[in-house]
């Protein structure tokens, strides 16, 4: 645990200082109405660029988003309690398969399907979650990674429920008139999302959120402190889960189709992948894990059909160039983008003349601010964003 | 870490600033062409990836992963064709250019890669997507899309859905292999004990239906299945194998990939069992099998374990070199697609993209996507190509062959004996004779 003196400290709330800025600028400090401030201004971020970007962008951008949630949730059980999976894709596929069956078997309302999604791979998450808080390290790695490789067999033996290899066909969804599909998909993927990260924001701000950090730092101190951490490791996998859950869901809407073939162990390992890079324990690294995961294969096939290889040989330096990218990044920022952006925003904001609170990643909002009312020292409570910065 | 505990953080401000970095990532992204709003009309994409010069065609299929063995070897196949034909001055002076992605067998992958496809390069079809599982996860974007998916690579009973009006098929349904393989089987062997051993998926359970179709219930003494995954696979077939030789079977029926079809044949001959063995089309490619045989047995087994191995086909045999079509098929293999084997797979390729040519000849010059589904409906079942069965394409009917010739394969996969005439079939209608005066001849100086 790289943070393991600190994070008691982060977790302590501080004396509020002065705030200098206009009120319009100032989030709420109590944490349910930041997130949700912040959750609608990253819903309008995210609605302007779907408006501004054409169809199969769209489509990346909900891709974007069902892998930022999931990679969130193996963050917050990874980064924030300390528990390493390797199975994440499985819990994707509970959620998969379970709103499939309700879009499948029901005329039920797509929303709905997603709360079954989100509440069927919770639940599992439960089931998993308490075998597995008896678990350490490389067994719990290896009891997940277990489940990645042995969950999806269990659809063909199941063919009457899930039916094999063949899987379950999702219709599209249906846009109201004169939607591009694709944009409708990427906003119902997006809102969904950020609905759900903006709740898991305000857990790990609570009491639950700050059992999660103390179990992950020291389980001893955590029980001394009369910390149950059994319990908590049980509802760290089902907070994980639940994320994974409505990925899962909002997969099968995307892609058309729930079957075994998409949740090999491939998906685990990618979103594992994603996450470290993106910054492990960060909900804002997890959308630049996501981000990466989308674009990186892109480009790398780009790059590669550029070489004018022969369709095998350009497929292999792809996959080669994407392991490239993920090695690189890990070299450039040994704690993920996120940690590593804001390790640079730090040193910069160390030198004078760009001490003058010039924010953290924040540079669009902060060019707005009144020269000379900027001041570093805002007193907003400590992250509720866990860190990354380790 | 200790600076973050000095500083004071803004993560309001910092999310949100990243939310817009990640913003302007995606929207720095997009393309150019894709930048309007509106939903697709169908007369605005009717020419979706043609010119006056040009047609731009694209397709998914595993190059790298599991599935890729031997399977990778059918789209570079059809790209060859495709410029053989662009070197013969192309499609009414069209040029193809074919766009192969790898979509690794993976769903999701073809769900992005085809969307890509679609709506970023523009493409005009999809030729020759692989895979059943993995075209399902495509199937209805592409019809709502209407966009022709001309020639999906799988025998799965799916393709002729009134639901999928831009989807074709191409090879045989697996259950009209099924039926046939059924029906040599239970004239041929009669009286004899028959075992299956299928994969545990539509492809085995569509086959196993044409073949209980045709083999009495009476004399089946044993059903094995197998699960197409790496893991049952390195497992090895052993068990299944003497199973079936417990009960008996005297025939052994395989719906199995060619990795599954060697390792019963290595399986059954380490226990000195040697039935008389019946595999599908799908698994049953000689030099796929000769190097399969060779290296899961470390090449202690080769190429003698496939005599008398009984299969179907709907192409013309690999050995046929005096066949034109063999011949002119493999002249173009290597001018246009050089050091790829001549095998199952690399004719396969070659004979689809033979056959979508016709397609989009029957097209006529102004070529739209909705022109090129009617004249696959109009004309496919009159088309005059390499296959031994002919294609059956009509308004109520997208699947290609609907039939196959029996084949027995000699001398270790180096000599085929066509054992049973061609025959016809459709999924519920009976068999029956196909005859025809004269096969077609390809058109003259074919392949060069």
């Amino acid at each position: 645990m790289p943070e393991a003196v600190s994070s008691a400290e982060r977790t302590a709330r501080r004396p509020r200082a002065p705030v200098t800025r206009p009120a319009w600028l100032r989030l709420p400090e109590q944490p349910m109405a930041r997130h949700l401030v912040l959750g609608v201004l990253a819903s309008a971020a995210l609605f302007a660029v779907s408006m501004a970007v054409g169809s199969y962008n769209d489509y990346q951008l909900a891709q974007i988003g069902i892998n930022a949630v999931a990679i969130a949730g193996l963050s917050v059980l990874v980064g924030t309690n300390g528990q390493i999976s390797l199975g994440q894709g499985a819990f994707v596929m509970v959620g998969a398969y379970g709103a499939g069956l309700v879009l499948v078997h029901t005329k039920l309302p797509v929303a709905l399907a997603l709360v079954v999604a989100v509440a069927a791979s919770g639940a599992f998450g439960v089931v998993i979650g308490v075998p597995a808080s008896r678990l350490r390290g490389p067994y719990l790695a290896g009891m997940t990674l277990a489940l990645a490789i042995g969950l999806p067999a269990v659809t063909i033996k199941y063919r009457g429920v899930f039916n094999g290899e063949e899987g379950l066909s999702i219709n599209p969804l249906v846009p109201p008139g004169g939607v591009d599909p694709q944009r409708w998909l990427s906003w119902v993927v997006l809102a969904s999302v950020v609905a759900l990260l903006v709740l898991v924001a305000n857990v790990l701000r609570s009491r639950f959120g700050r059992a999660f950090r103390a179990v992950r730092d020291d389980e001893v101190a955590a029980a001394l402190v009369g910390i149950s951490v059994a319990r908590t490791q049980v509802l760290a996998f089902a907070v994980s889960s639940a994320c994974a859950g409505l990925a899962g869901g909002l997969l099968g809407l995307a892609t058309g189709i729930v079957n075994p073939g998409g949740f090999s162990i491939v998906l685990s390992i990618s979103l594992l992948a994603g996450m470290v890079v993106g910054g492990t324990g960060s909900i804002v690294g997890a959308w630049w894990g996501a981000a990466l995961l989308v674009y990186v294969p892109q480009w790398s096939s780009t790059i590669a059909n550029h070489l004018g290889l022969q369709s095998g040989q350009s497929s292999n330096v792809a996959l080669l160039f994407y392991g490239a990218v993920l090695v690189v990044v890990m070299l450039v920022a040994p704690s993920g983008i996120q940690g590593g952006l804001q390790r640079a925003l730090a040193a910069l904001s160390r030198r004078p003349a760009a001490a003058s609170g010039s924010g953290r990643g924040a540079g669009v909002v902060a060019a707005r601010q009144p020269v000379g009312a900027t001041q570093v020292s805002s007193g907003l409570p400590e992250d509720e964003l866990p860190g990354g910065s380790g | 870490m200790r600076q973050s505990v000095r500083r004071r953080r803004r993560p309001a401000l910092r999310a949100l600033g990243t939310v817009c970095v990640v913003g302007l990532m995606a929207a720095a992204c997009s393309s150019s062409s894709s930048s309007s709003a509106s939903v697709p009309s169908a007369g605005a994409n009717e020419t979706a990836g043609v010119t006056a010069t040009s047609i731009l065609l694209g397709t998914t299929t595993p190059q790298t992963g599991p599935a890729a063995p031997g399977y990778s070897e059918i789209a570079p196949a059809t790209k060859a064709y495709f410029d053989y034909v662009n070197a013969k001055g192309g499609v009414y002076g069209r040029k193809i250019t074919y766009k192969i992605d790898n979509d690794m067998y993976d769903p999701s992958q073809t769900a992005t890669l085809t969307r890509q496809l679609v709506l970023q390069d523009r493409i005009f079809a999809d030729v020759g997507p692989l895979g059943t599982p993995t075209f399902l996860a495509v199937k209805d974007f592409l019809n709502t899309e209407r966009v022709p998916a001309i020639f999906v690579e799988s025998g799965c009973n799916c393709w002729s859905d009134p639901k999928l009006p831009y989807t074709f098929g191409w090879q045989p349904p697996y259950t009209d292999e099924g039926k046939i393989l059924g029906k040599y089987v239970a004239t041929k062997f009669s009286g004899e004990k028959v075992g299956y051993l299928y994969q545990d998926d539509e492809f085995g359970l569509d086959g196993v239906k044409g073949l209980d179709a045709e083999i009495p219930g009476s004399s089946v003494v044993g059903r094995q299945t197998y699960t197409a995954t790496p893991q049952a696979l390195a497992a090895g077939l052993g068990s299944q194998i003497s199973a079936l030789k417990q009960a008996g079977a005297q025939v052994v029926v395989l719906y199995t990939i060619p990795a599954a079809t060697a390792l019963a044949l290595l399986a059954a001959a380490q226990i000195g069992y040697s039935p008389q063995w019946v595999v599908s089309s799908v698994g049953s490619d000689p030099p796929t099998l000769t190097g399969l045989l060779a290296s899961f047995s470390q090449g202690k087994a080769g190429a003698a374990l496939l005599d008398g191995l009984i299969t179907n086909a709907y192409l013309p045999l690999l050995t046929d070199t005096a066949n034109p079509w063999v011949a002119g098929f493999k002249k173009i293999l290597a001018q246009y697609d050089p050091g790829a084997p001549w095998d199952g797979n690399t004719e396969y390729g070659l004979a689809l993209g033979y056959t979508f040519v016709q397609a989009l000849q029957a097209a006529g010059k102004n070529l739209t996507r909705s022109g090129l589904v009617k004249a696959l409906e109009e004309h496919g079942s009159s088309f005059q190509g390499p296959g031994l069965v002919p294609t059956t394409y009509s308004a109520t009917v997208h699947y290609g062959f609907q039939g196959s010739e029996v084949v027995q394969e000699e001398s270790g996969g180096q000599v085929l004996n066509v054992v049973n005439p061609p025959e016809v079939t459709t999924l519920t209608g009976p068999i029956t004779p196909f005859a025809q005066a004269t096969s077609p001849q390809p058109p003259a100086g074919f392949g060069s």
